[in-house]
């Protein structure tokens, strides 16, 4: 047995696998498939100040060996999860973190304010990336000075865990994450989905009502890679690595890359068992390979001389 | 309702023609209570093609040789490669998903209207109504003769009506057009094509009979996690996948 305990900066987790935004419900919906503490952490759907219906149906498209998305962060509110849905989320033994979002930096501030006494989420993840949504979302995460403006504002009334996630739409990823380590980010996950469309040819109409959505699955995962090898060699921050992670050996990739921890989307969704066999899998690669921990193997990637 | 995700294995594979076949699957461990209307998802192959599972109604449940049914047509790559599972096979479902439909009094008259492959459902609606000592009336509406279903084992559980669009067999015309809907029905069932269950529900509304229909929008992950199902009701967006598939219509906001 490696030694799987993982400090993300301040937030100790038994494990480095958690769940990805949006993909896991509020884990109770996998409660029937795996023993739901047994993963690392799980990021809660994204939460907003106000309930939020999302987007009109439809609302996914498959595509070769991923899928869009055009949810639109449908959510019943930060006051609707506090009162109805912490209650029993906190009763799960391990980690649970909110993903927040918001169309102004106001609405950011509120929500996270609503957040920090809760005893049992020790950190938060700030989406400044989500693609599906008209205001705000996605707009803060691509222009280094408006994410430095929201998450300094968060800062200051977040003394616990701050993660923030970026988005992969980007130039240069690189002078966003410097950006959010400027404005006092605990730590930086990415990738969110990429900016993407379908078609249906016979219709002559785009398959998603709001026309674009979000990439996710493994047809992302070489941008994903990419973007986490290069925002790690950039911030001195801990950094989380998500994107189309299927199984334990692309998790290895990303500790490789430079990831202190990884989170498990839309591999959900076709295995909702895949987070526990991907913390065995990572066990018996270390193993396997004379490792004791898994902090032996983040960042040792080998570049060819 | 506890959900399960197990590789079943394949008991036969009949091709019904060239468009539909009929899955049966059987498991060493007896298989987990399933109720009318839910569905299951099967992962075809993971292959780039067909990434995600596929959502297919419960068809039936043969308790005796503990085996499950599924009624599919080839539609698209994974619908096709499902075709050509051979027996032996193991498939991996994750089951039963999604509500169910309600069971009417045993004094009402039912009416299940099936449109193409939308009539997978009914087969086990009309044998739970049977076990029940309800007799059903199945209504089934295709193109033509060829896209009728298992018209005799559907026999087994009440009288079957046909439609077809052009008069191969049955009237000739939508289900909605049959005369049988003439009689008074206290409560109707029905499962198939989007425009098909859109006319259903109007001549309920019209006629003041209860209706409940079984939707089918695309899903991704079938267990209420990705939020992509949704339909838009009276309480707001629902998901398809657990608050459905079955919904009444007086709680959707269909213009009908
Ligand atoms: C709850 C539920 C129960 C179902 N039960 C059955 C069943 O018992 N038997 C059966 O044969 N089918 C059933 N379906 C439909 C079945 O899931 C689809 O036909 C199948 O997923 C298509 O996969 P494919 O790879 O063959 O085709 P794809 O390549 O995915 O699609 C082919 C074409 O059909 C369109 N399409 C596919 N799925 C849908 C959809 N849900 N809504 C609108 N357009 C769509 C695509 O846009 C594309 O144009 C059910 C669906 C749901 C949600
Ligand atoms: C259906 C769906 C809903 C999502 N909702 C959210 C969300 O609410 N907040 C968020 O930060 N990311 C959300 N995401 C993005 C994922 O958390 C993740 O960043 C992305 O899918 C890439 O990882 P993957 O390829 O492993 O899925 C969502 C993704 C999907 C597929
Ligand atoms: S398909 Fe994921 S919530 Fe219904």
């Amino acid at each position: 047995m490696a030694d799987l305990t993982t400090s993300i900066g301040r937030l100790q987790l038994k494990n480095p696998v958690m769940t990805a935004s949006g993909t896991f419900g509020y884990g109770d919906e996998f409660a029937d498939f795996i023993d739901i503490s047994k993963i690392g952490a799980i990021i809660v759907k994204g939460t907003t100040l106000h309930h939020r219906e999302g987007n009109s149906y439809p609302r996914m498209a498959e595509t070769p060996s991923g899928m869009l998305n055009a949810v639109g962060l449908q959510n019943k509110g930060v006051d609707y999860f506090i009162k109805n849905i912490y209650p029993q989320t906190s009763k799960i033994d391990t980690a649970i973190l909110v993903n927040v979002s918001g169309s102004t930096i106001e609405d950011y501030v509120a929500t996270v304010e609503k957040l920090v006494d809760l005893e049992h989420i020790p950190a938060i993840e700030l989406n400044i990336s989500c693609p599906n949504v008209k205001q705000g979302g996605m707009a803060f995460g691509t222009c280094a000075a408006s994410a430095e403006e929201v998450i300094s504002a968060v800062r200051k009334v977040y003394p616990k865990h701050l993660m923030v996630k970026l988005s992969p739409n980007v130039t240069d990823i690189a002078e966003i994450a410097r950006a959010a380590e400027t404005a006092g980010a605990d730590s930086v996950s990415l990738i969110n989905t990429l900016l993407g469309m379908a078609i249906n040819a016979n219709t002559r109409k785009p398959i998603l009502s709001t026309v674009t959505g979000g990439l996710s699955g493994p047809c992302v995962k070489p941008i994903a890679l990419r973007m986490v090898w290069q925002v790690a060699k950039a911030v001195k921050i801990p950094v989380v690595g998500l994107g189309g992670i299927m199984n334990a050996t692309d998790a290895i990739e990303f500790f490789l890359a430079g990831a202190t921890a990884v989170q498990i989307g839309t591999a959900n969704f076709i295995d909702p068992t895949i987070t526990v066999k991907i913390v065995n899998g990572i066990n018996d690669y270390l193993d396997n390979n004379g490792y004791k921990s898994i902090t032996d193997i983040i960042g040792k990637l080998e570049i060819h001389e | 309702m506890k959900k399960y995700m197990s590789d079943l294995i394949v008991t036969a594979n009949e091709q019904l023609n060239n468009q539909y076949f009929l899955l049966k699957l059987t498991s060493k461990e007896t298989l987990p209570e399933m109720l009318p209307g839910q569905f299951a998802e099967v992962l075809v192959d993971n292959s780039a093609t067909t990434f995600l599972r596929r959502p297919i109604s419960i068809h039936f449940v043969d308790t005796a040789n503990n085996e499950l049914w599924l009624l599919v047509q080839k539609i698209g790559d994974g619908t096709r490669k499902m075709g050509e599972f051979v027996v032996g096979q193991s498939v991996n479902l994750l089951f039963p998903l999604g509500n169910s439909f309600s069971m009417p009094s045993s004094h009402q008259k039912v009416l299940l209207i099936g449109g193409g492959v939308g009539v997978a459902p009914l087969l086990m609606m009309g044998a739970e109504l049977q076990k029940k000592s309800i007799q059903a009336v199945f209504l089934l509406g295709a193109r033509s003769k060829n896209d009728l279903l298992e018209l005799d084992v559907f026999a087994k559980y009440g009288k079957v009506y046909t439609t077809t669009e052009d008069g191969s067999h049955g009237e000739k015309g939508y289900v909605t057009h049959h005369s049988l809907l003439k009689e008074k029905f206290d409560k109707l069932y029905t499962c198939g094509p989007t425009p098909m269950m859109k006319a259903v529900a109007a001549y309920a509304l019209k006629n003041n009979i209860d209706c409940e229909v079984s939707l089918e929008n695309s899903m991704a992950c079938g267990i209420g996690a990705c939020l992509c199902c949704v339909e838009d009701t009276k309480e707001g967006h629902k998901c398809v996948c657990t608050d459905g598939p079955v919904f009444n219509i007086k709680d959707l906001k269909w213009q009908i």
